[in-house]
Formats: structure tokens, C-alpha cells, sequence
């Protein structure tokens, strides 16, 4: 719960600098403080309002849009169970409930240790290997009930993080488009009066 | 002639709505064309100030554009040649039937307990397009009932529609955008941040437009249903903007203010202390009968009593000798009549000229109504809009919505001059920060950098930016008073340098008391009379209808209360005024108060003036009496009783005749209209403004001061009732409540864009017709050297030359046209003003001291909004404001009290930093519960210079002293 650290008020400065008009960075900013936290704090939509020039409330309207962005504290890591309809002929609700048994929680809540939240999600678009859940939004295609098991032992061992970041984490390797690969011309490419 | 017509025709598009062929303009929606040819095509999302979302899908008819009919949204598509538009298709009726059924699926349906209901745009169109009965049978969402999104607003999630009117108008109209909505899908909610309020100064409006009764005012909620209600149009005269309003009531309390669109003012809107501050007038504070002096008691006496005792001590006053033994200090309260009335009492009866409406809180009346005037439109049509006055977002807040929308929407330039940032230093260009006392230093040095040839790369340099928009074509300076702290010279110097340098400028005053400029065209100010001339061209003319004048002007605000305080005063009349709490140094104005001989006020509350008169006459308030007021535009428009006055107050105009007759004079005025109609025969400025021009549609939108068209132009108007004017109409009497109207659902009180489109700032509005902008901009009729004794006559020829001779035979309306009425005197010239004369320069700034910046907040200790229980506790409190370099030194930090003296005083208040304070200035809101600024103010320095100081621990709570 806290705004963004100096670290990445940084980083989000050179986002915004990428952008003709700093509003248009607030969805990547929306990911730097969920990556900070987990989730993302009303402090953290306050800063973001402040850095890209918006009301709080504004910014508030777009990370809601948005079910991937948490506005509560999640686990560190969110299990998601697809229960659409693929999914569901092929055992999503058996594997939902399975997940339910094994964490010791119902959907939408988080284990008492912080490490993981459960919950249940439309189709995930990978309805060629159903059932399927994702942590963190890594995928875990066609995926049985010992292996579920045997995932939730490792992430709380600490095992396996390389392949499952804590959540918030988009990617491990920032992605550095250096300036000369840059396309447009930014702020500069719009008409003054609404740079 | 012919090319003309033909080239009209090529303007318009072809459309058939309903079977008829009928002409809409290029680029207007098909729902906006429909409806100025009579078909309304029901609708929840569009409003027609402000941007099309096509939201609710209620518009969709169908439409056919060249492809075959189709269902589309008309408030998305602009018409097109050729175009068929089928509102009463089987196909136009089903989608009707189904956006309904959709729309209420979630829809609570408590109408019975809703404000709304009875006047709902979704109960009414429901009824008419609906399908009367729902598929629907699970269970509807819910939200908590009402929660609160501010002080003032009430939200009730369950009912709202999600038409995006209420956010589209906080985010696009007023640039609040502090409600948006939440979450998605069947979970979407208009709703705050978390610990952010909905605080705008103009969220009364989202009530009004949202089209059912999802948001409420506190004020109103629960108070009233629709059909109780009883309603008139008039003017809000909670300050100079003058915007349109239907004012409501029931039971003979007043419950409601709604806007009216009306195009050259307000659009509609209103800001939340106009709308709501009526709570102040049913108050039970006010007061229903006189008071007179009984030892140390002020008790309750008949009208006779109080009356005989003001006589008494104004006759007394009279006989003593002196120009000021006889003073009056306010009537910006008042209307134009009442303010017309006294002006003659005072100038009259009482023989005196120390009159002043402004209470040493404005500028000098000359240059006021001397200055070549623009009007709102003007200004926000110009290329550069040049503000030199308060904040104002917090002292005009509509004509802050007008200028934001122009450099917003118009591309309007903003050059702001200001001692600190203000709610309009976003939206300029360039805005500049000048020391208090030095603005006209400023404007010189914008005006030489214009002409020098140098104009470098200026593009970063603000100063230079604000040089070159001083360059464009047009510009309009709107002009008031920046703090209260700083004597009025300077900006009066700096406006006359700008008349100087710039020959097309004309300017939009920015005072801000409710009928100031309509008391300043009634002659409240010394050396002034009615119609906007001085006492001495004036004099012939007026003192045939009105006898003997007196001989030399009188005293301003401040000489008044010197002079009272030195004792030389013998009757100080308080007109609505209220010195102690307005008057900018409060040290003087107690002093004053001791000193007058008596005191006698005329007011609607026992303000803290009020309370050491000698007699205190009870008037009626706003929504009590009839009348004209005029706004800072100089727009005279009416207004119209609701209730009753409490107990036995009445109005100002007739306690002036009373007295007048007490006194042994006769004002010669018996009603209402018979005072309007002497002001149009007699004030040179006003001749034209009949009241049959200002009830007939015309006056629908006020009639500007200055701006009288051809006489053939306004020949027997149609009366308002016959009219076809949309909105709330009817200007005489009571009108039904037109819920469409008034919630902007339905026609808007809006131009005829086929008669009567005129471009904003167009020439009629910029100023007096009289008055032509000379080579000096000043007063100077049109090729005329600024020579003094040429300059009468040739304004007097032109003012001739507009009204002809008119009048009939008993009909007083001296003229020159009529050529030989022998000893007749001249109809005297309008004002002009050469700019000021020597001006005080501010002291050297020693290291130590700051200069002190204050000006009023929307909320403060003013008489209105202190009676109105839902606003008073939004007035922020003393604090003061000084830039963070500023407080460092004394080693404290955001949040601390510290002392501040003046040469005046001493207070301790709450500093905070703010970096939008320059380094060197010190911020203090004027007219705050428990501010010390008017306590500080030094109104003999130019400048008020103050000190601050730490203070041990927590002093004393910071009273004024
Ligand atoms: S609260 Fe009213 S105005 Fe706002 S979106 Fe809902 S229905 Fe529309
Ligand atoms: S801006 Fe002025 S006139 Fe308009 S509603 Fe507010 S107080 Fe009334
Ligand atoms: S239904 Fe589960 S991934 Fe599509
Ligand atoms: S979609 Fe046209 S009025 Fe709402």
C-alpha cells in the first residue's frame, strides 16, 4: 500500500516520455504499481493520477475496466480456474473444486499465508487444451489434479519462480526500445494545442 | 440580393423527417434538426451542450441516408441531403419498446420515494415510448441507497442509467473530473475515488441533467415533488454573471433553483452557491420587521416608529453642513430600481453625492462604465482573452465556465496576469505573476516587448508568448479586482495602458457583487448619475426632472468611512452593506461605524454592521420582489417575485420613497414600473430599454446596456406567453415546470440557428453604442483627437443620431433632432474615462516583509452563504498560503500555525505551502470564518505588507484581533 517507489517514478517517466500525451501511458503505469505490489493500491492510482496529469478518479475508471488489474491484495500467486464451457465438459469444475480442496479456500479468497489466490475465470482461449488454469497468467494446459498439487508444493517451497514470477510481474526482462528505434515523433508529431 | 438568397439556400440540407421535408443546417444532428421542426425523438444521453456519446441507444429510429433505412442513433448523425428519418416506423417503435425494457431491467422503479418522480425523464418517456410491461423477473442489482459523493450530492447507483451526462458534464464542462465510472459490464457504477468527493463548485449541475433520480441535492431532497412546485424565471443574482434561472417553490418557501439555458450567459448552468444559497432567504434569520436602537438593545419596532427615527436623524444629518454629513455605502444588493430610487434620494432629498455601491472592494466606477465594455460572448470569441482580476473559478464561477470552454473548445488564447496561480492558470497560454501593486509594470513591459522588433525565440518565454498574443486581432481583458490587498490603481493604470497600445480592446468586467454594475448605471458611486453619466455633464439634464443636485461630487467608500471615522459624518445609510465584514480594512470600517453620528440599515439580515445601527429597516430579498437586475456585462434582465417577504420587509425602493416623503420630498415613484419606466426615460445609457422590449422575447436573454438596435427592430414584440420560446417560458406570472427543459432533455432556450446565428463577438456586443473606441479606445468618438471639448458633442450626436427624437408631447425626452426646445438641456454625454490619475507607488520591498494577496473563495463568511446551512461549512477556514522558500526560514513546516502582522494587525493562522505563491507574497481568502485578512489591510498602503513569525506552540486561535 504505498505510492510508487523512486525507482519507478522513473520508470514511469520515461514511459510517459514515449507517449504524445502522458494520459496514454496510464495502462503501463497501472502495470508498474501492480508489479510493485501485487495489486494495485489507491495511494499507487493516486500517484499514477498525479504523474500522467488525470483526476484519481479517472484513473480509477480504467484500472476497474480491467479484472487483471487487483484492487484488493492478492496472494502472490492467483490462481486462475477456467470454468467456460470447454473447460467445463472436460473437468473444469472438478479441477476448480480440486483447487478449492488442496488451497483450503473458495474462489476469490486468499490463503491465510498470502500465497496464493483462487479464482474461478471465463474461457482463457485455451479451449484446445482444456481444463486449464493459469497462475499469475502463465498457462498450465491440460493439467491434472496431482499436477496441481504438485505446482501449489513447489511455488510454496519456492520452487519453480523462474517459471511463475510473483504476480504483478508482466515480464522478467524489461523490454528497452532504445530512442533511434522509436516510431513517430511523440508530443512532437501532434498539433500544439493538444500536446 | 438574388446571389444572396441563392447562396442561403446553399447553406442548408434537405431532410425529410416524418413524411415533411424541412432544412437543417450542415453538421446538425439529426435529433436537434428534428426537434427544431416540432418531432422529438425521445433520448436519456444527449444533451445539446455537450459532446454526443451515444450511450443509451434511446434516439435510435431509423434513418435512411441513400443505403435503405436503418436504425440509427439521431444524436450521432449529422444530416445529410436527401436524408429520410422515420420516428414513427413499426421498426423505430420496437427498438423504443426494447431500449426501455433494457434500461429497466435494473431500475429500482422506486419512484413513489424518488425526487424525481413526477417530472423523470424515464418515467415520462416510459409512458410515451415504452412497452409497458417487462419480461425481466430476476433479481435487479444493488447498491447501498444513497451514498453521499459530496456535501452537496447524493448518488443513488440502483437508479442510474449510465448515460454519462453527469460524468461528461464534471469532466468536459467543468473540468472536474472527479466522478467516473467504475468497474464494467453489469457491475458499471458512476461513482468518486476513494476519499475524494465529487467537491465542484458546479456539481448542482449533474442533478439537474441527470435524466432520472440518480443524483440528488442535499437542499432539495425530500423537500418537494414536482407537482407541488410553482415557478418563475429569473435572474440568479448571487453574483454579477446574472445567470438565467427557473426559481421554485412550494408552500411559499423557496426549495429549488434550476438553470436555464439561455445563449449569451450561462447555457444552463449554474454553480453550486447560485443554486443553492436560497436556503440563506428562507432562513430564519432574516428579518420580518424594523429595528430601532433602545439603549444598548436593538428591539423590534413598527414601520412607523423606525421610519420617524431614520427621518429624524437624516434631518438632523441634513442640516449639518459638509458634502459627506450625509452618506450612503452599498446597494450592490439592490435592483435596478431600488438602486435607481435611492440614487435619487440621496441626490435629492439628502442632498448628498457620497454614495458608493462598491465597498472599496472594486474599481472606480469611471473606469468601470467608461471603459469600451465587451460582453461575454466578445470575450470568448476573441483570438486573446487578457485576465487581469480574481480567481475566477471562485468569484464568477460561470464566466469561468464560458472562458474555459473557449480556450478549451475555441482555441481562445489565454494571457493571465495575476499576484498568484488561480482556478484559470491551467488553461492559459501564458500566465504571468506580477508583485501586488505592480501590474501595470507588468502590462508595460508586455506592451514594449509586443512592439519591439526582437521577437527572439520567444516560444519557451512566457513573457514573450503573452507579447506576441497581444499582437492578435481581437482582444478582450476581462477586468477586476486581483486582491483585495492591493489599491485598484495599478490595474486601473494597467488598463489604461492597454487602451493606449491596443485601439480594438474592450473589456468584460470581472466585479463581483451581485447588481454592482447595475448600481453603478443607477449612479451609487460619487460623481455619477443615472444612464452612466457624470454629475457635472449630467447636471442640466437631470436637474430639470429632479431639482437641485448637489454642487460637487461626493466621497467613495473610503473617503465615506474616513470621513465617518473623523467624526464628519452624521448619518451613515448602510444599504445592504456591511463594511465590517467587506469592507477590505476592517480597522477603518469599525472605526467608522463609532464615529458616524448615526447609523441607519437597510438590509435583509442583522449582519455585524447591521448590529451597531442606530435604526435597521427591514428590505426583501432576492425571490421576494420583482425587477431588473444588470450583470457584469451591463445585461439588464428581470426578475420575478416567488414568495412573500417575511413578516413586514419590504422593498428598498419604496423604504427610498417613504423616506423621501418623510423628508418632505416626493420621488415621484409609486410602483415598480413606474421606476423602470423614469430610468428608460431619463438615464441617458438606458433610453430604449422599454419593458415591453425587456418581457418580450428579446428580453428573454437580458437586453445589454449600450446595445439599443434600430427602434423599427423592436416594434410590439409578442408577449412571452404567446411565444414560442422553448424552455421554461412565460417570463410574466407563473409558468408550468417544463421538466425536458429543465433537466435538458428536452429544447433549450437556444438561437434559431436558421435567424438568429450571430458568431460570438460579433461588433453589437462590444460595448456602448455611444461610446465609439477612438484612437485612444477611450471614450473618443470615432476620428475625433482626445481633445476634451469636442469629445461631448460628438458622442452626444452619435446617441442622437441612434434614438432620434422620440417622445410625445408629455413625454420629457429632451433631443436635439427635435431641434428647437429653446432652453432644453442636451441629453448629457455617456461616460468616458481617460484612465487614472497619479497612482501611489508601491514601497521598496525591505528583505524581511512579504506582500499580502487576498481575495474571496466560492464559499466564505458572506451574509448568503453563511444563512445557507448546506454551504456554510464548505468555507475552508482561515489558513494562509505562502510559497515553501518562504516558510523555510522560519523553520517550520506545512501545517503550522504562525503569526502574520501587518501594520493593521496581527493574526495567528495555519500556514501551508503552495508553490502557485510567488516567493515574496503571502495568500489569505478574504471574508473566511475566523480570517484575519480584512483585519491586516491597510487600505491607505498601496500595497499591505505583512510579517511572519513563528509563534510559541499554539497561540492564541487566530481571531482577527
Ligand atoms: S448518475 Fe444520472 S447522469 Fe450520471 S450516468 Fe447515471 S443516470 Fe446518467
Ligand atoms: S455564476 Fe453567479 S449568477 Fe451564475 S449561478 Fe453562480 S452565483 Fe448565480
Ligand atoms: S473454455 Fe476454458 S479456455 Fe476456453
Ligand atoms: S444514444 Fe442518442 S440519446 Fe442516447
Amino acid at each position: 500500500m504505498s505510492r510508487l517507489n523512486p525507482g519507478n517514478v522513473e520508470l514511469a517517466r520515461t514511459i510517459i516520455s514515449r507517449y504524445p500525451r502522458p494520459r496514454s501511458a496510464l495502462i503501463p503505469l497501472l502495470h508498474v504499481a501492480q508489479e510493485q505490489e501485487g495489486w494495485v493500491s489507491p495511494e499507487a492510482m493516486a500517484h499514477i493520477a498525479e504523474l500522467v496529469d488525470l483526476a484519481p478518479a479517472e484513473v480509477l475508471g480504467t484500472a476497474s475496466f480491467y479484472g487483471m488489474f487487483k484492487r484488493e491484495p492478492v496472494g502472490r500467486y492467483v490462481v486462475s480456474v477456467c470454468t467456460n464451457i470447454s473447460c467445463l465438459l472436460l473437468g473444469g469444475e472438478e479441477l476448480l473444486e480440486h483447487c478449492e480442496r488442496t488451497l483450503g479456500i473458495k474462489p476469490g479468497a486468499t490463503t491465510s499465508d498470502g500465497m496464493f489466490t483462487l479464482e474461478d475465470v471465463e474461457c482463457i482461449a485455451a479451449c484446445t487444451d482444456a481444463p486449464c488454469l493459469q497462475v499469475n497468467y502463465r498457462y498450465f494446459l491440460r493439467i491434472s489434479h496431482d499436477e496441481v498439487d504438485a505446482l501449489v508444493d513447489d511455488l510454496r517451497a519456492g520452487r519453480r519462480t523462474d517459471e511463475v514470477p510473483p504476480h504483478g510481474t508482466l515480464t522478467r526482462v524489461r523490454q528497452d526500445i532504445r530512442p533511434e528505434r522509436w516510431v513517430g515523433r511523440g508530443a512532437e508529431g501532434l498539433p500544439p494545442e493538444i500536446r | 440580393m438574388a446571389e444572396q438568397t441563392e447562396q442561403a439556400e446553399k447553406t442548408t440540407v434537405t431532410i425529410t423527417v416524418d413524411g415533411r421535408q424541412v432544412e437543417a443546417q450542415p453538421g446538425e444532428l439529426v435529433i436537434a434538426a428534428a426537434e427544431r421542426h416540432g418531432v422529438y425523438i425521445p433520448r436519456f444521453c444527449y444533451h445539446p451542450r455537450m459532446r454526443s456519446v451515444g450511450m443509451c441507444r434511446m434516439c435510435v429510429v431509423e434513418i435512411d441516408s441513400g443505403r435503405g433505412p436503418a436504425l440509427q442513433p439521431a444524436c450521432m448523425l449529422p444530416v445529410a441531403e436527401g436524408m429520410t428519418v422515420d420516428t414513427q416506423s413499426a421498426k423505430s417503435k420496437k427498438v423504443q419498446d426494447g431500449v426501455l425494457e433494457f434500461l429497466l431491467i435494473n431500475h429500482p422503479l422506486d419512484c413513489p420515494v424518488c425526487d424525481k418522480g413526477g417530472e423523470c425523464p424515464l418515467q415520462d418517456q416510459t409512458l410515451a415510448f415504452g412497452p409497458g410491461e417487462s419480461r425481466f423477473v430476476e433479481e435487479k442489482r444493488h447498491f447501498a441507497k444513497p451514498i453521499a459523493i459530496s456535501e452537496l450530492v447524493y448518488l443513488d447507483r440502483e437508479r442510474c442509467i449510465l448515460c454519462d451526462r453527469c460524468t461528461r458534464f464534471a469532466n468536459e464542462v467543468a473540468g472536474d473530473p472527479l466522478i467516473s465510472f467504475i468497474d464494467r459490464g453489469n457491475h458499471t457504477q458512476i461513482n468518486t475515488f476513494p476519499d475524494e468527493p465529487f467537491a465542484s463548485y458546479f456539481s448542482g449541475n449533474t442533478v439537474q441533467i441527470c435524466p432520472v433520480g440518480a443524483l440528488l441535492a442535499k437542499p432539495y431532497r425530500f423537500r418537494a415533488r414536482p407537482w407541488d412546485l410553482d415557478q418563475v424565471e429569473s435572474t440568479c443574482t448571487s453574483c454579477s454573471v446574472g445567470c438565467r434561472i427557473a426559481l421554485q417553490s412550494s408552500s411559499n418557501r423557496l426549495v429549488r433553483k434550476l438553470g436555464v439555458d439561455v445563449d449569451p450567459v450561462n447555457w444552463g448552468w449554474l454553480c453550486d452557491k447560485g443554486r443553492f444559497d436560497f436556503e440563506a432567504i428562507n432562513s430564519d434569520d432574516r428579518l420580518g420587521a424594523p429595528l430601532v436602537r433602545q439603549g444598548e438593545e436593538l428591539a423590534q419596532a413598527s414601520w412607523a416608529e423606525a421610519l420617524a427615527r431614520a427621518t429624524e436623524a437624516l434631518d438632523r444629518a441634513g442640516r449639518r453642513p459638509g458634502r459627506e454629513s450625509i452618506a450612503v455605502l452599498g446597494g450592490a444588493r439592490l435592483g435596478n430600481e431600488d438602486a435607481y430610487a435611492w440614487s435619487k434620494l440621496a441626490r435629492t432629498v439628502l442632498g448628498t453625492d457620497s454614495v458608493d455601491a462598491q465597498l472599496g472592494d472594486g474599481l472606480p466606477a469611471q473606469a468601470v462604465l467608461g471603459l469600451p465594455r465587451a460582453t461575454i460572448d466578445a470575450a470568448c470569441g476573441a483570438d486573446t482573452i487578457v485576465l487581469l482580476g480574481p480567481d475566477l473559478k471562485e468569484e464568477l464561477p460561470v464566466l469561468y465556465l464560458r472562458l474555459r470552454d473557449a480556450v478549451v473548445n475555441r482555441g481562445a488564447k489565454l494571457v493571465e496576469l495575476s499576484p498568484v496561480e488561480t482556478g484559470m492558470t491551467r488553461y492559459a497560454t501564458a500566465s504571468l505573476r506580477y508583485r501586488p501593486g505592480e501590474a501595470a509594470q507588468l502590462v508595460r513591459s508586455l506592451l514594449e516587448l509586443r512592439t519591439g522588433d526582437d521577437r527572439g525565440n520567444g516560444a519557451a518565454d512566457p513573457r514573450r508568448q503573452a507579447a506576441e498574443l497581444l499582437r492578435a486581432d481581437s482582444v478582450v481583458c476581462v477586468l477586476g479586482r486581483p486582491s483585495l490587498a492591493e489599491a485598484p490603481e495599478p490595474v486601473c493604470e494597467a488598463a489604461a495602458a492597454l487602451v493606449d497600445a491596443l485601439p480594438g480592446i474592450s473589456f468584460l468586467s470581472a466585479l463581483r457583487r451581485a447588481n454592482v454594475h447595475g448600481a453603478l448605471d443607477m449612479g451609487l458611486a460619487p460623481g455619477l448619475l443615472p444612464g452612466r453619466v457624470s454629475l457635472e455633464k449630467g447636471r442640466r439634464w437631470f436637474s430639470r426632472e429632479w431639482g437641485s443636485l448637489p454642487s460637487e461630487p461626493g466621497l467613495d467608500a473610503t473617503g465615506i468611512l474616513e470621513a465617518a471615522a473623523n467624526g464628519r459624518v452624521a448619518c451613515l445609510v448602510l444599504l445592504g452593506a456591511d463594511p465590517l465584514a467587506d469592507f477590505p480594512d476592517r480597522d477603518l470600517a469599525r472605526r467608522a461605524l463609532a464615529g458616524a453620528g448615526s447609523v441607519i440599515a437597510v438590509d435583509s439580515f442583522l449582519t455585524d454592521s447591521a448590529r451597531q445601527a442606530d435604526v435597521v429597516l427591514a428590505a426583501s430579498s432576492f425571490g421576494e420582489k420583482s425587477g431588473t437586475t444588470t450583470n457584469l456585462e451591463g445585461r439588464v434582465s428581470r426578475l420575478h417575485q416567488k414568495v412573500t417577504a417575511p413578516g413586514t420587509a419590504r422593498a428598498d425602493w419604496m423604504i427610498a420613497a417613504e423616506l423621501a416623503f418623510r423628508l418632505g420630498g416626493d420621488l415621484g415613484l409609486d410602483s415598480l414600473e413606474a421606476v423602470w419606466d423614469e430610468i428608460e426615460r431619463l438615464a441617458p445609457s438606458h433610453q430604449g430599454i422599454t419593458r415591453e422590449r425587456l418581457s418580450s422575447p428579446e428580453g428573454f436573454d437580458g437586453i445589454v446596456v449600450g446595445d439599443v438596435p434600430d427602434a423599427s427592430d423592436h416594434q410590439a414584440p409578442p408577449s412571452m406567453a404567446q411565444s414560442d420560446s422553448p424552455g421554461i417560458s412565460g417570463v410574466a406570472g407563473h409558468v408550468k415546470v417544463d421538466t425536458l427543459a429543465s433537466t435538458g432533455m428536452g429544447s433549450e432556450a437556444r438561437p434559431d440557428p436558421q435567424s438568429g446565428d450571430q458568431p460570438a463577438g460579433a461588433p453589437e456586443a462590444l460595448g456602448q453604442a455611444a461610446t465609439v473606441t477612438g484612437p485612444r479606445g477611450m471614450g473618443y468618438t470615432e476620428g475625433e483627437e482626445p481633445g476634451a471639448g469636442a469629445e461631448a458633442e460628438a458622442v452626444e450626436a452619435t446617441v442622437e443620431a441612434e434614438h432620434g427624437s422620440g417622445g410625445g408631447e408629455d413625454v420629457f425626452r429632451p433631443s436635439g433632432g427635435g431641434g428647437d426646445q429653446g432652453t432644453t438641456p442636451q441629453r448629457p454625454p455617456l461616460l468616458s474615462w481617460a484612465g487614472p490619475g497619479t497612482t501611489r507607488p508601491p514601497p521598496p520591498r525591505d528583505r524581511y516583509s512579504l506582500r499580502l494577496v487576498s481575495s474571496r473563495r466560492l464559499y466564505d463568511d458572506g451574509t448568503l452563504v453563511h444563512h445557507s446551512p448546506s454551504l456554510a461549512p464548505l468555507a475552508a477556514g482561515a489558513h494562509l498560503r505562502v510559497h515553501p522558500g518562504d516558510l523555510q526560514p522560519l523553520g517550520v513546516s506545512s501545517g503550522t500555525r504562525v503569526g502574520i502582522t501587518s501594520s493593521r494587525g496581527r493574526a495567528v493562522l495555519e500556514a501551508v505551502t503552495d508553490p502557485g505563491v510567488p516567493q515574496g507574497t503571502v495568500f489569505v481568502a478574504f471574508n473566511q470564518p475566523g480570517s484575519a485578512a480584512s483585519g491586516l489591510i491597510d487600505v491607505g498602503q498601496p500595497v499591505t505588507e505583512v510579517r511572519l513569525e513563528t509563534t510559541p506552540q499554539d497561540g492564541d486561535p487566530g481571531s482577527g484581533g
